[in-house]
């Protein structure tokens, strides 16, 4: 087997594992914070009970998001040494500033806010989580700007092969950097939410429906009924600026193989990378060109004219679609239940049963959001001054077989863990509740 | 003043890799001591433990970091030659890290596996930091004969470790719990030393350009400091310890602090050994250092964070002092 797809296979498998606890952490260190205010200024315990609850997941949420973070920063010189080698008088300052500005200081503020609530303040505890939600957000934004930097490379001038800063803002505020900044930003908070509301409405349907479930179940509504409109939003703009900066990638995620005015959205279609065309192709007429170029007959250069300096079609074409598909399921779903729950309504059972199976939608989107953007910048690994295959370690092949097979095995093992021990918490929350009842109604007697 | 940048450097990476060592070290020894303890105990113990660990495991990456960013040539040698053992560590961190929470979160019949993975991912990680160190120190040759002495040197670095531990529980618990972390220490303190006279020895005789830096004059005097102070401590902490079983269980502090002597002159003693080399007489700091204006931008960040980092982990080391009480939330 070719060492090189062995040794994306290994990145890919690391970067998507560690990806989804990030995103579930940034957004929940806030909406934490937002229980515990809430608390603060109603002086009403269900905030309390909501945040005991919940940040029990984040821990949990964090603590894998840290291992497989630990992971990440050996292979990027283990797999990609040429990486290192060609720009790493940029990736270096902007890693090692993620870990001094936010790596210590949420990690080590984690300590004093989940065990320090009867050592410290309730100020200091409140300052503590703000700052575990201020590092988590600090933590993006330095690995945001990085990778946006290796979609849209700014700010340098190659010398000798190597990659020289000529201005750091332009580094950092690199052309896509906001667009994908505030899209993760907010792919965070969706995915907290409807984790949120999924795990509530689980509970509301085992019959769980305390004051701190209910208060959860409409924060993750209302949330990410907030959001996901935005969301689509920035979605569409962020798109623009791919289409400008990268147009073999959108390109490849619309399934565009000519040059042409006028391009249909597809609905569906099977890309045929072999006779470089789509199969049994269904499309909007015209929508594709509407949407990127705000105009019915704009033309969308298709991937014919960047010879093989595109990327492969189906991975991004079908990933553009599950994420887009997701977050229209989102839309639906979020404001059908928040016009339910609005003046301290309930859900329906469907309802409270969609939102279950929405649970893990934002790890979903997420997911196919980042292969449509990475897959989408390939062949390049900084796209137009590094080929990935030219980053490449030469690792042997064997070693490569044997840590892959370990990393597949333990990550496939944590996720099972994770997912069932996030639903037993929500299932032992009642039986904890009920133990505290039974107390309180014993005192009277 | 370009030529200052990679030293300024290597001095931050070693300061680090040794605050790593001292501070994950012993988490890691408490999570290897796991095994021997009660049910209860389990508990205190990775209580005594649970409001540092992570941020003590971000030296790491910060140490990596510097290797990774500063001097990316040695970074690639160094972890392409030790590819497998450190994928060894990371499945033991990844272990060790997630059964924190499992073992408390997940269900009651889950708790043992929990456990058992928690001592055995501490035990993966410390052994396999100590394999990578003696395969490191000798020029990633894997023959029969280095493999052999890298495991040696994967077991003593598991055994100061456990000393680490079991010092830091003498600290952090009472009772029953105390006099078995002070019986822990004796036996992991009497393996540690045998560890360190090991590898002292091991290292002048694989490497005559390390014999001659110790064994030339005036060397040898200006040095002997060095493995005199390592032999007080070493004593210091047996006497402690010995007082502490006969029941006189002041300067509780005593046998951690020595224990921390122990690992800083050990590293200072490597570090001796192998300055100027990144890669044993092979790749210098100096050739393998990147771009001065990177190295100053970062140089920037550090100077401003740094301080503060020192700050609220002291500030933090101050929250939990004194005897652990149960914690959770």
């Amino acid at each position: 087997m070719d060492p090189l797809v062995l040794a994306r296979i290994q990145f890919a498998a690391n970067i998507s594992f560690h990806i989804l606890f990030p995103t579930v952490t940034i957004a929940m260190g806030w909406l934490l914070l937002f229980f515990k205010l809430r608390h603060r200024a109603t002086g009403e315990k269900k905030w309390m009970d909501a945040y005991g609850f919940w940040v029990k997941i984040f821990a949990l949420s964090f603590a894998l998001g840290v291992v497989s973070g630990i992971t990440m920063s050996f292979q990027f010189g283990t797999n990609w040494p040429g990486y290192m080698q060609t720009v790493g008088n940029i990736a270096g300052p902007l890693l090692a500033y993620e870990v001094l500005s936010a790596f210590f200081l949420e990690a080590t503020f984690l300590g004093v806010m989940l065990f320090g609530r009867r050592r410290v303040s309730e100020n200091m505890h409140t300052l503590a989580t703000f700052l575990v939600a201020a590092g988590t957000t600090l933590s993006a934004f330095w690995i945001l700007a990085l990778n946006s930097w290796m979609q849209t490379p700014a700010g340098f001038e190659m010398i000798g092969g190597q990659a020289h800063v000529t201005s750091w803002w332009q580094v950092i505020f690199n052309p896509s950097f906001p667009y994908r900044l505030v899209h993760m930003l907010l792919a965070s908070g969706l995915t907290a939410s409807f984790l949120m509301a999924g795990v509530s409405a689980y509970q509301w349907l085992r019959s769980d429906r305390a004051p701190a479930v209910m208060a959860a179940l409409r924060t993750g509504v209302f949330v990410a009924a907030m959001l996901i409109p935005v969301q689509i939003f920035v979605g569409d703009q962020h798109g623009l600026n791919t289409f400008e900066h990268q147009p073999a990638k959108v390109a490849a995620m619309e399934g565009v193989w000519d040059t042409e005015r006028g391009a249909p959205a597809l609905a569906f279609g099977l890309p045929n990378a072999k006779d470089r065309r789509n199969d049994y192709a269904i499309g909007i007429p015209k929508l594709a060109s509407l949407i990127l170029t705000h105009h019915v007959d704009g033309e969308i250069r298709g991937l014919n004219e960047f010879g093989d300096r595109h990327p492969p079609v189906a991975p991004v074409f079908w990933g553009f679609r599950v994420m887009v598909g997701t977050g229209v399921l989102m839309l639906g779903i979020s404001w059908w239940c928040a016009f339910r729950l609005r003046r301290g309504g309930e859900p329906s059972p469907w309802l409270a049963r969609a939102l279950v199976g929405m649970t893990f939608s934002g790890w979903l989107a997420t997911l196919a959001g980042w292969y449509v953007t990475e897959i989408g910048r390939q062949p390049y690994l900084v796209t137009g001054v590094l080929l990935t295959r030219d980053a490449a370690a030469a690792t042997p092949v064997p070693l490569l077989g044997i840590s892959l097979t370990l990393y597949l095995t333990i990550y496939a093992l944590l996720i099972v863990s994770y997912v069932s021990v996030v639903f037993h918490l929500a299932r032992k929350r009642k039986l904890v509740d009920r133990d505290a009842e039974d107390l309180g109604q014993e005192l009277p007697q | 003043m370009n030529d200052l940048y990679p030293l300024i450097f290597v001095f931050l990476m070693a300061l680090s890799m040794l605050i790593y060592v001292v501070l994950d070290g012993y988490d890691l020894g408490v999570g290897i001591l796991l095994r021997r303890a009660s049910d209860a105990h389990k508990d205190e113990m990775i209580s005594s433990i649970g409001p540092f660990w992570d941020a003590n495991e971000t030296w790491l990456v910060l140490g990596v970091g510097i290797l990774l960013v500063a001097f990316p040539q040695a970074h690639g040698v160094i972890l392409g030659g030790l590819y497998l053992p450190v994928a060894f560590m990371l499945i033991g961190l990844i272990l060790r890290g997630v059964a924190f929470d499992f073992r408390v979160k997940a269900h009651d019949d889950h708790r043992k596996w929990w456990n058992r993975a928690f001592y055995a991912g501490s035990l993966l990680a410390a052994v396999s930091q100590g394999f990578m160190l003696g395969i490191y120190l000798l020029g990633f040759d894997y023959s029969f004969a280095s493999v052999v002495f890298a495991a040696f040197v994967g077991l003593g670095l598991a055994a100061g470790y456990t000393l680490l531990g079991a010092t830091w529980l003498i600290l952090k618990t009472e009772n029953a719990l105390l006099d078995r972390a002070v019986r822990w220490a004796r036996g992991s303190l009497w393996l540690t030393g045998f560890g360190i006279v090991a590898v002292s020895v091991a290292t002048p005789w694989v490497s005559s350009r390390i014999f001659d830096k110790w064994f030339s004059m005036p060397n040898l005097l200006l040095l002997a400091p060095i493995p005199l102070l390592t032999a007080v401590l070493f004593f210091a902490c047996e006497r402690q310890l010995k007082h502490m079983i006969e029941g006189r269980p002041h300067r509780a502090w005593l046998p951690f602090a020595s224990a921390v002597g122990l690992f800083v002159l050990a590293f200072v003693g490597l570090a001796y050994s192998l300055f100027p080399y990144l890669v044993v007489d092979r790749l210098t700091y100096l050739d393998a250092a990147t771009a001065p204006e990177s190295m100053k931008v970062m140089l920037i960040g550090i100077a401003i964070t740094l301080p503060a980092i020192l700050g609220y982990t002291v500030y933090s080391y101050r929250v939990f002092w004194g005897k652990t009480r149960e914690l959770s939330y």
